[in-house]
């Protein structure tokens, strides 16, 4: 596929005055009020440092959506007071989120991004169907039409 | 919720303070209306009058990468010494420039402009003379029209061989305004 100037990434400012808000509440969301300060900061700053190798300026929405769960996630540990337990959905050492986003891999890129965001990174319909620019309804659909794809080549069980 | 400004202002200060930046603008006030500053880690790069900030964006995207960002405190200095000279305490810029999409021939002009002092003024043909192309003075001005940025390289300080101000990218009044900054007799 070759992608026209419209599909360019936009200058990151573009981007960032159109999901600040979102992530910002979502953030908010997940962490509450204070944490999310920090969590906000390093999603964007995440989103920085890759910015340049994206191809193209599609699924800019749930690409940032990704990110910031997976920087929500990495808060909720970093803060847990408790050592951490084995984590018992973890067999070869990686971590759930990492072993789904390996198998949802085969996926078509709305399924993926559904299983990815519901699984793997716990969001809620309404937050996945925000970030895939459709409604809470159509990302379930697409989550679980991607699961039945996987179940029937035997990856996810 | 809406995302607190000083969270949203954190942000802008930390991605140019980690280098993360191909540039960082802002928009600042000066005597002649709002100026659009931008700079690269190496230097200033644009200064535009009467911006649209979008379409700036995208200029700059395309001249050093998409990672462009308005964070104002990279642009400290550069307000700083604009306010000094505005205020009549400077004659000079000490600001580094970064003209690295300019083409070979205007960037030899440009750099020459910086020669050109405070207070005095040139003419097309005799910066074509000087960069060695004496028939040149019309490509001079196409050059002068296209300074990424002006007053820092004083492009107002070209004027006509009769001495017609001639024309300036940012409108005729505002060269008239910068040339009785710095005390020119008109």
């Amino acid at each position: 596929m070759r992608y026209t100037d419209e599909m360019r990434t936009p200058p990151f400012e573009r981007f960032y005055e159109s999901h600040r808000e979102e992530i910002w509440a979502f953030l908010v969301r997940k962490l509450g009020r204070e944490r999310a300060e920090d969590a906000f900061q390093e999603t964007f700053l995440r989103a920085l440092r890759a910015y340049p190798k994206l191809e193209h300026g599609l699924h800019l929405r749930a690409w940032t959506y990704t990110i910031a769960g997976r920087v929500a996630i990495d808060e909720l540990r970093r803060r847990r007071p408790e050592p951490l337990p084995p984590d018992p959905s973890v067999e070869d050492g990686r971590p759930a989120y990492a072993e789904i986003e390996h198998l949802a891999s085969q996926l078509p890129p709305t399924e993926r991004a559904a299983v990815v965001l519901r699984y793997a990174y716990d969001l809620d319909y309404d937050d996945i169907g925000a970030a895939l620019g459709s409604t809470a309804e159509a990302a379930r659909q697409a989550a679980s039409s991607g699961v039945r794809r996987l179940r029937r080549k035997e990856l996810f069980v | 919720m809406t995302l607190p400004a000083v969270v949203d202002s954190q942000f802008r200060a930390a991605a140019s303070s980690a280098g993360l930046l191909d540039v960082a603008y802002d928009v600042t006030d000066s005597p002649l209306g709002p100026l659009f500053l931008a700079a690269t880690e190496r230097g200033l790069c644009r200064i535009a009058y009467d911006a649209e900030p979008e379409a700036e964006e995208e200029q700059l995207a395309r001249g050093w990468g998409a990672r462009v960002l308005r964070a104002p405190h990279a642009l400290d200095e550069t307000r700083r010494e604009l306010h000094d000279y505005f205020e009549g305490r400077r004659q000079g810029f000490e600001l580094p420039v970064d003209l690295t999409p300019v083409g070979e021939f205007q960037r030899q002009i440009l750099v020459r402009l910086a020669d050109v002092p405070f207070g005095s003024v040139t003419t097309y043909g005799a910066l074509a003379v000087e960069a060695g192309r004496p028939r040149a003075a019309r490509a001079v001005g196409g050059a002068m029209n296209r300074n990424p940025v002006p007053i820092v390289l004083p492009c107002h300080r070209v004027v006509g061989s009769d001495g017609r101000l001639v024309g300036y990218g940012g409108g005729i009044e505002r060269k008239v305004a910068l040339l009785k900054l710095e005390g020119v007799e008109l």
